[in-house]
């Protein structure tokens, strides 16, 4: 029967895509899992460092680290984190609107900006802005590494180093569980005190070094940039695959309402076709 | 009561102790050093070895670690292991196999490898052993 062949092809069309929009989500599904795991178990070390920075932050060290003192604004450093891939939803999206205000904002104090970007995203993003990006990692894949962000780590904080840049900031996804992901700035340069400490910043008190100052505290400072970014990405990588099931099964969903519409539609036309048949060959037959 | 101070035992891939300690023994860079409860703010880099966390007179726990940061706080001990293992997990073989590469590479004078990486791996190795040692020796 020639009625309805449009919708029925509308209606095959839909269901492959359904078909793979479930197979994603349920890719998705089992990579979030792993790559949660991984999250956590990498929040530990991360949540450690930082406190041991904060403690610094409080301590009075006779050896003033570059990272610790505050200088004047005029350049600012941003590490941006992003995926590498599309079909996540507003993952992406929100992330940078959160940023381009902040962007806005230091446009507008006159303060100028040097990105470096993780993820085609990210790159894409601030490449059509035409913004200075100084450094960018992709295709890093579901299992990071430390060695792949040492890279641009090491760029911002040579520049950090230089002169070239006043302060250092982080832009990436927080996990918070799998239907939100909240889109986090961080300070991570120059480091700054946590105010609410009040049982350290009372007196005046300061670390025994061994072997010295100079030399623990590169070495610590180092890590902990390092561990912040690296946790900035292993948790944008669980954001990610959460937000990719979530917006797959919302997908998937879409699809499945629109074939029962199309379906009613189709059902009711090839009703309409056969009654019309038989009404003419009942008035054929009438004529006769 | 005997005193006692927190410590925290992280490594960059996951959490390896948590807990309340009498005292606790790290292979610092400049030597051995053992953390009572109340120590003054201490902040120090580690060595390849064995730390080890005394929870009362008659127990302790071993570890090995590849390297990392020590903080004390005078009721917190943090430890920033690169790398952590509890001593019982140490693979005695695959430790005996590292090092005896790292030998391997060291004696052939002739390649042209990192002498200072494949020293490296080669006193991790060995710490890893003699921790083990330690570790049997006590019999727990």
């Amino acid at each position: 029967m020639a009625v309805g062949k449009e919708i029925r092809t509308k209606i095959g069309s839909i269901k492959n895509t359904q078909k793979i929009t479930r197979a994603m989500e349920m890719v998705a599904a089992s990579k979030m899992r792993k790559t949660k795991e991984r999250m956590l178990a990498t929040r530990p070390y991360s949540d450690k460092i930082g406190k041991i920075i904060k403690h610094l932050a409080h301590a009075n060290p006779e050896y003033k680290h570059s990272f610790l003192v505050k200088r004047e604004v005029k350049r600012v450093g941003i590490i941006v984190i992003s995926s590498d891939r599309g079909l996540c939803g507003g993952l992406n999206s929100n992330l940078f609107r959160k940023m381009l205000l902040q962007l806005h904002q230091w446009d507008q104090a006159g303060i100028e900006i040097d990105v470096c970007t993780v993820g085609t995203k990210a790159y894409g993003l601030f490449n059509n802005l035409k913004a200075n990006v100084i450094g960018h990692v992709s295709k890093i894949g579901d299992t990071p590494h430390l060695q792949d962000i040492i890279g641009i780590i090491k760029i911002m904080l040579d520049a950090y180093h230089a002169g070239q840049i006043d302060e250092l900031h982080v832009v990436s996804n927080e996990f918070v569980n799998t239907m939100t992901q909240r889109p986090t700035i961080e300070q991570l340069l120059p480091i700054v005190a946590n105010e609410l400490d009040e049982q350290l910043s009372n007196r005046h008190w300061d670390y025994i070094y061994e072997p010295d100052a100079k030399e623990v505290l590169d070495h610590l400072l180092v890590r902990y940039v390092e561990s912040i970014v690296f946790q900035g990405l292993v948790e944008n990588n669980a954001c990610e695959q959460a937000a990719r099931m979530v917006a797959m099964k919302s997908a998937s969903d879409n699809a499945g309402n629109l074939i029962k519409e199309l379906q009613l539609i189709y059902n009711k036309a090839r009703q309409a076709a056969i009654t019309q048949e038989i009404s003419e060959i009942v008035a054929g037959a009438a004529a006769v | 009561m005997t005193m006692s101070v927190h410590v925290d035992i992280v490594s960059a891939e996951r959490e390896i102790f948590s807990g309340l300690a009498e005292m606790v023994f790290c292979p610092a860079e400049e030597g051995e050093v053992g953390i009572s409860p109340r120590h003054a703010p201490f902040i120090t880099r580690l060595n390849p070895g064995e730390v080890r966390v005394k929870v009362s007179a008659t127990e302790s726990y071993p570890f090995f670690i590849s390297g990392g940061m020590l903080e004390v706080q005078p009721h917190v001990v943090t430890i920033l292991a690169d790398t952590a293992i509890r001593a019982k997990d140490i693979d005695e073989a695959a430790a005996i196999q590292a090092k005896q590469r790292a030998e391997e590479i060291l004696a052939d004078k002739t390649s042209r490898v990192d002498y200072a990486s494949a020293e490296r791996q080669l006193f991790q190795a060995i710490m890893q052993l003699r921790t083990l040692e330690r570790f049997r020796k006590r019999g727990s």
